[in-house]
């Protein structure tokens, strides 16, 4: 056990690692499905992190947000997401708006983008896993190129639910996490958001045949 | 310059030079069992090479002596490589003549030398061959690089030697940029042996080869030296991924013991490695050529981003 202990902080950094990677997976995958997989995976790298920082630290909040992480994330988000793509029918691919290869190499300049800009705001933090920081950063910054370059509404739900893991982490390195108020309302925001997403996505599919967003913007007044 | 280490030298480049073969013969019988096929005997490359050394050579009437000088070439290269490689010892008297950031240059002379020879005599699978290989080889290149930057950030240096040493004697500390080096580097690897997702080294079908095509013109002792450098490619390749991310077990300084010890484990952990290779050939399918920069494209991405992580995570540890 105490050896466990003596390696949390570099189980910390891994899962912090395989989150960002991850994150570069969900960048350069082709098939909606898959997408939202890697996303729960995401999200269960997400709980095992918060999961070593709450027992290295001893707080007891951190386990409640891990648990709602493990639960929101890593169940329920994407099995309403699995949920929609049966019933929409979804099958083709991803439609990205910039070729795959050119997204993961502009992705990886985000990530020089994002360390650079963290080194000196974890320099200050005096945290466990202030390293992390960076990653998180980076996270966000990479789910933002995801909803930027891709065509299809669902694509960038999950793009957006990424950046939401991100800050999750940016929470969880810097500060310990956030108030558990505020963490219970950014959840319940975030399922309320997807269920609502969900249903525009069945309107957006009823006016135009297609989850294209791209015809959002012909549209008129008549 | 010890004798012990003189020694250590001489027998490692040895055993690599007698090896390789059965390197590949291994690896075509492991892929040969899993595939469901009767598997080819053991010792099958080294029958091939006896026979290849006898018979003549047959050379096209416009070859220039850049076509005859290449083999000769590349197996130099690849020797070079393979003494350069800690495969047995650390102690290696050859190993300041170039670090890591040259190695990858000797492979680089190598591909050089083998794709102008493609190009020699002038038909169209050589000259497609060859450009095919410079495609592969200027994508691969840059990911091997970033790994090996990867790996001397860890050790403090870019000499192959001090990076297994310092590595064999860490303590164990989790580097995740480690894991993404590691597997950053099976992928170049994949590409730059001609493996299954980027080549298939059994296929002469027009449409796909690429090391095959290359070497349609050689024929007596210039394919036999071909092909053996090929093998020593390969041996060469495993040895440093061997070196890099499973160092136990590699001699040191004057330890002419500890260098009979390594012999073993360095044949088991080849022996593994190579039906590891043949695991991941079967179970895959070749991947168009048009996929390979993408694949390797891959391959960079995890390379920088492990170097990018070890900056960013280990650099204070």
């Amino acid at each position: 056990m105490s050896m466990l202990m003596a390696y949390s902080a570099q189980l910390i950094n891994l899962c912090a690692a395989v989150i960002l990677l991850l994150a570069f997976a969900m960048l350069a995958q082709r098939r909606v499905i898959h997408l939202i997989d890697l996303f729960a995976l995401q999200g269960f790298a997400l709980f095992v992190s918060t999961l070593l920082v709450a027992w290295k630290i001893g707080q007891s909040h951190l386990y409640y947000s891990a648990a709602l992480t493990l639960v929101l994330k890593v169940w329920l988000l994407p099995w309403i997401l699995h949920r929609l793509v049966r019933k929409l029918e979804i099958k083709s691919e991803v439609e990205a708006l910039i070729n795959i290869p050119t997204t993961t190499l502009v992705g990886i300049v985000l990530v020089v983008i994002a360390f650079n800009v963290a080194t000196p705001i974890s320099e200050m933090s005096s945290s466990v896993a202030r390293g992390m920081l960076g990653i998180a950063l980076a996270t966000v910054l990479l789910a933002f190129l995801m909803m930027i370059t891709r065509r299809k509404a669902i694509t960038q739900v999950v793009g957006f639910l990424a950046m939401e893991n991100g800050l999750f982490l940016a929470a969880t390195s810097a500060t310990y996490g956030m108030p558990m108020v505020v963490e219970l309302g950014i959840a319940l925001d975030v399922l309320i958001g997807v269920i609502i997403l969900g249903v525009f996505f069945f309107q957006i599919r009823d006016q135009f045949d297609s989850l294209d967003i791209h015809h959002l913007e012909k549209l008129k007044e008549h | 310059m010890s004798a012990s280490g003189a020694f250590a030298q001489i027998f490692a480049t040895l055993i690599g030079v007698a090896l390789a073969p059965l390197l590949t013969g291994w690896l075509n019988q492991c892929r040969a069992w899993l595939q469901n096929r009767a598997a080819p005997p053991l010792m099958q490359p080294y029958r091939m090479l006896h026979k290849l050394f006898h018979k003549d050579v047959v050379l096209a009437h416009n070859a220039s002596p850049l076509f005859r000088f290449a083999p000769y070439a590349v197996f130099g290269c690849m020797l070079l490589a393979t003494a350069i490689i800690p495969s047995l010892s650390t102690d290696l008297p050859l190993s300041p003549a170039a670090d890591a950031l040259a190695l990858v240059g000797v492979f680089g002379l190598a591909r050089v030398f083998i794709s102008l020879a493609a190009m020699d005599v002038g038909t169209a699978f050589g000259t497609l061959g060859g450009r095919r290989e410079m495609l592969i080889g200027f994508l691969a290149e840059p990911a091997l690089l970033i790994v090996i930057f990867t790996m001397a950030l860890i050790a403090k240096s870019t000499s192959v030697t001090t990076i297994v040493e310092t590595l064999a004697h860490h303590e164990l500390v989790i580097y995740p940029s480690i894991a993404f080096a590691g597997i950053a580097f099976t992928m170049v690897s994949f590409a730059e042996n001609a493996r299954v997702p980027v080549d298939n080294p059994a296929t002469h079908l027009e449409l796909t080869m690429i090391h095959e095509a290359m070497i349609l013109e050689y024929s007596g002792r210039h394919l036999a030296l071909i092909e053996w450098a090929a093998s020593l490619k390969l041996y060469a390749y495993s040895c440093l991924g061997i070196a890099l991310f499973f160092p136990w077990g590699i001699a040191e300084r004057d330890n002419l013991f500890a260098l009979l010890a390594a012999l073993p484990l360095l044949v088991m952990k080849l022996a593994l490695g190579g039906a590891c290779v043949a695991l991941i050939e079967t179970i895959n399918a070749k991947m168009r050529i048009f996929r390979a920069p993408e694949f390797l494209g891959t391959a960079f991405l995890l390379a920088v981003l492990g170097m990018l992580v070890n900056l960013l995570l280990e650099a204070r540890a």
